[in-house]
């Protein structure tokens, strides 16, 4: 009864509405034009009119990079068991890693595997921002290192695509512990002389950034992603001013020193195959 | 100096905190028992000696469970022993070295040589200043990026020289600002992070007040980790988490309480070695004792440290580090994994030693 009641005649026909299904079109968020959703896809989830890049899932991000079928996963099963028995506002952090997969379908915020790019066998580690914000808590930090160490025992470059909100806070010391524990693996990765390329895309902040985000070898950036320690919001809170336009994007970086390239996203597996042909032995 | 030594910190009124009402309450009583004695010349000793037990009996209930966030409010306690204390106080001949030779001096992180004990060390501090001047010196302790890049710098020169390092916690985080992230806040945390992980000479870490997220971790790699007994560690600070997933800044408490950020959770989980003792009700009423025992512990610990070779030492560190979390992730494929991995850990150092057998033979 109540939902009948709602749709009473306001003044506005509901009409065009029933006809045109949710979720054909899309207002890019870049240029704020109207786009068709299946023309973003086709076009790797990039607005054909400005470029903007769209966030991605992991498994979308593996099937654009790799070569097709080319992904051998590893330890697909590692989840946490939740080290602090985390609660907060009625639910626990149990209960929201289970909707969360449930939505996803994804099990944590990385994906590790070994994979071929234009015939090149790489590690690659894929970060997934649907899940928990891609944040690092114990399995992130753990499949990192064994893909480092998959990557040292096979000799082979390393290739990971970062995007995180940053340390998981539902995980405590246990998560920022992996911020050097990652970095610690790099150290060591770097001493064997391994190629460690990391893809930095919207958003990479927080402890992945404060980690092994900003520890590569030859740093990417996806156009105009979100790259910073302290989110934008925390720092308009404690500064209280407004931040310059372009802060902590991907540009502002270049332009200060901290990246290497920016790479259209249709461009990244030819640069990244490039880079691997550069760095060989 | 041994008379200082015994002499306990003076409180004021606003120095106790909100669970310390009944001690104040005694406090305030002793201390109108003295002035009246030494005023009227009435002997009131024994009144003030009941008192005097009945305080300690007090503090020693207060002090021996607090809460999450009560621990919060200790280490962040106006008169809590910082950085200068400790320089003064353990560390003889200390010669400051400044900045990065890069951009400019960070205030927030003190680095130089000194000795503490029979021992020389480079010190590594983070300093958050007493009154409002030092506060805005140092920028609240709020470490920039080339507070961390000085800090790394230093701690070449220490490894070049084989000097051990000694790096002392106290912040509630990196700074969030303009000039921070335009200087690469992250990429300065990150380096040290890495190159902290394979420096050949020991480093011992503590945390003496706030351990606020990366900016603690910034100095905070190394083949020790220990807290003091009242002073908290986390991954964000616990008014950031309330923001954040409450919603509510100010369920703060909850969120500390949550975020298992005491000493003694953080040493139940394994990711701390050592919890060092405060003396009672807390490091801001008795300095000399809390320097004490954290010297006690520094000295100990680099005793034991300098014994190991850098490439143990090394070897050990990372496999300390590689350890962290391992235990909360698992699944059914990752046990085989794991369990490789740990074979092959412990294989490495197996090779190391049959191959320093075989130099022997030779």
């Amino acid at each position: 009864m109540a939902k009948k009641t709602k749709k009473t005649w306001d003044g506005y026909s509901l009409k065009p509405k029933r006809e045109m299904p949710e979720g054909l079109w899309l207002k890019c968020p870049g240029c704020e034009h109207l786009i068709y959703k299946s023309s973003v896809r086709e076009n790797l989830n990039v607005c054909p009119e400005c470029n903007h890049h769209f966030r991605i899932n992991a498994e979308t991000r593996i099937k654009y990079f790799t070569d097709q079928d080319s992904f051998q996963e590893f330890l697909v099963d590692l989840k946490t068991s939740d080290p602090l028995k985390f609660k907060y506002k009625g639910t626990t952090y149990k209960k929201r890693l289970k909707e969360s997969e449930k939505k996803t379908g994804a099990t944590e915020a990385m994906r590790i595997g070994k994979t071929f790019v234009k015939g090149r066998p790489v590690i690659l580690a894929v970060m997934d921002s649907t899940f928990f914000m891609g944040s690092m808590g114990a399995v992130v930090g753990e499949k990192f290192c064994v893909a480092v160490d998959k990557a040292i025992e096979e000799s082979l470059p390393f290739v990971v695509f970062c995007c995180s909100g940053g340390a998981r806070m539902h995980e405590g010391v246990v998560s920022l512990g992996q911020m050097a524990k990652t970095s610690a693996a790099l150290a060591k990765f770097n001493d064997t002389g391994g190629l460690y390329i990391p893809v930095l895309t919207d958003p990479t902040t927080g402890g992945v950034t404060a980690s092994f985000a900003m520890l590569g070898d030859v740093i990417i950036s996806e156009p105009e992603a979100l790259v910073g320690f302290a989110g934008p919001r925390t720092i308009r809170e404690t500064i209280k001013i407004e931040l310059p336009e372009g802060f902590q994007t991907a540009e502002f970086l270049l332009e200060h020193g901290f990246i290497d390239m920016i790479v259209h996203r249709k461009d990244l597996r030819s640069e990244i195959a490039r880079l691997i042909d550069y760095c060989k032995k | 100096m041994a008379k200082e030594r015994t002499k306990k910190n003076s409180m004021d009124e606003s120095d106790y905190l909100d669970f310390e009402g009944k001690v104040a309450e005694i406090d305030k009583q002793m201390n109108e028992l003295r002035r009246l004695s030494s005023a009227k010349g009435i002997d009131y000793s024994s009144e003030i000696r009941r008192l005097q037990r009945e305080q300690t009996a007090e503090l020693k209930k207060c002090y021996s469970n607090l809460t999450a966030w009560q621990t919060v409010q200790v280490a962040r306690h106006q008169k809590r022993p910082l950085l200068g204390d400790y320089l003064e106080l353990m560390v003889k001949d200390f010669r400051e070295l400044h900045g990065d030779k890069c951009f400019g001096d960070d205030r927030a992180i003190i680095t130089g040589l000194g000795n503490i004990g029979r021992e020389r060390a480079l010190i590594v501090g983070q300093s958050k200043g007493r009154n409002t001047k030092e506060k805005i010196a140092c920028n609240f302790g709020c470490s920039k990026p080339e507070g961390y890049r000085k800090a790394i710098s230093k701690m070449k020169l220490a490894a070049k020289f084989n000097i051990p390092v000694v790096t002392l916690i106290d912040t509630p985080g990196a700074y969030p600002g303009v000039g921070a992230e335009e200087r690469g806040q992250a990429q300065a945390i990150a380096y040290n992070l890495t190159e902290m992980s394979h420096l050949p000479v020991p480093i011992v870490c503590i945390v003496i007040g706030e351990g606020g997220s990366g900016g603690a971790l910034g100095i905070g790699v190394g083949d020790r980790l220990s807290m003091l007994e009242f002073s908290y560690y986390s991954v964000i600070s616990p008014e950031g988490c309330a923001a954040i997933l409450w919603s509510d800044g100010s369920q703060a408490e909850t969120a500390a309480e949550s975020l298992k950020l005491t000493s003694s959770d953080l040493c139940k989980l394994g990711l701390i070695d050592e919890v060092i003792p405060e003396p009672l009700g807390g490091a801001h009423r008795n300095i000399h004792d809390t320097v004490y025992n954290v010297e006690q512990y520094i000295t100990k610990s680099l005793r034991e440290l300098k014994r190991m070779k850098a490439d143990d030492l090394i070897e050990k560190r990372y496999q300390k580090l590689r350890k962290i979390g391992s235990n909360f992730a698992n699944g059914m494929n990752s046990r085989k994994k794991t369990g490789k991995n740990r074979i092959k850990s412990t294989n490495k150092p197996g090779r190391s030693k049959s191959n320093t057998r075989v130099t022997a033979k030779i």
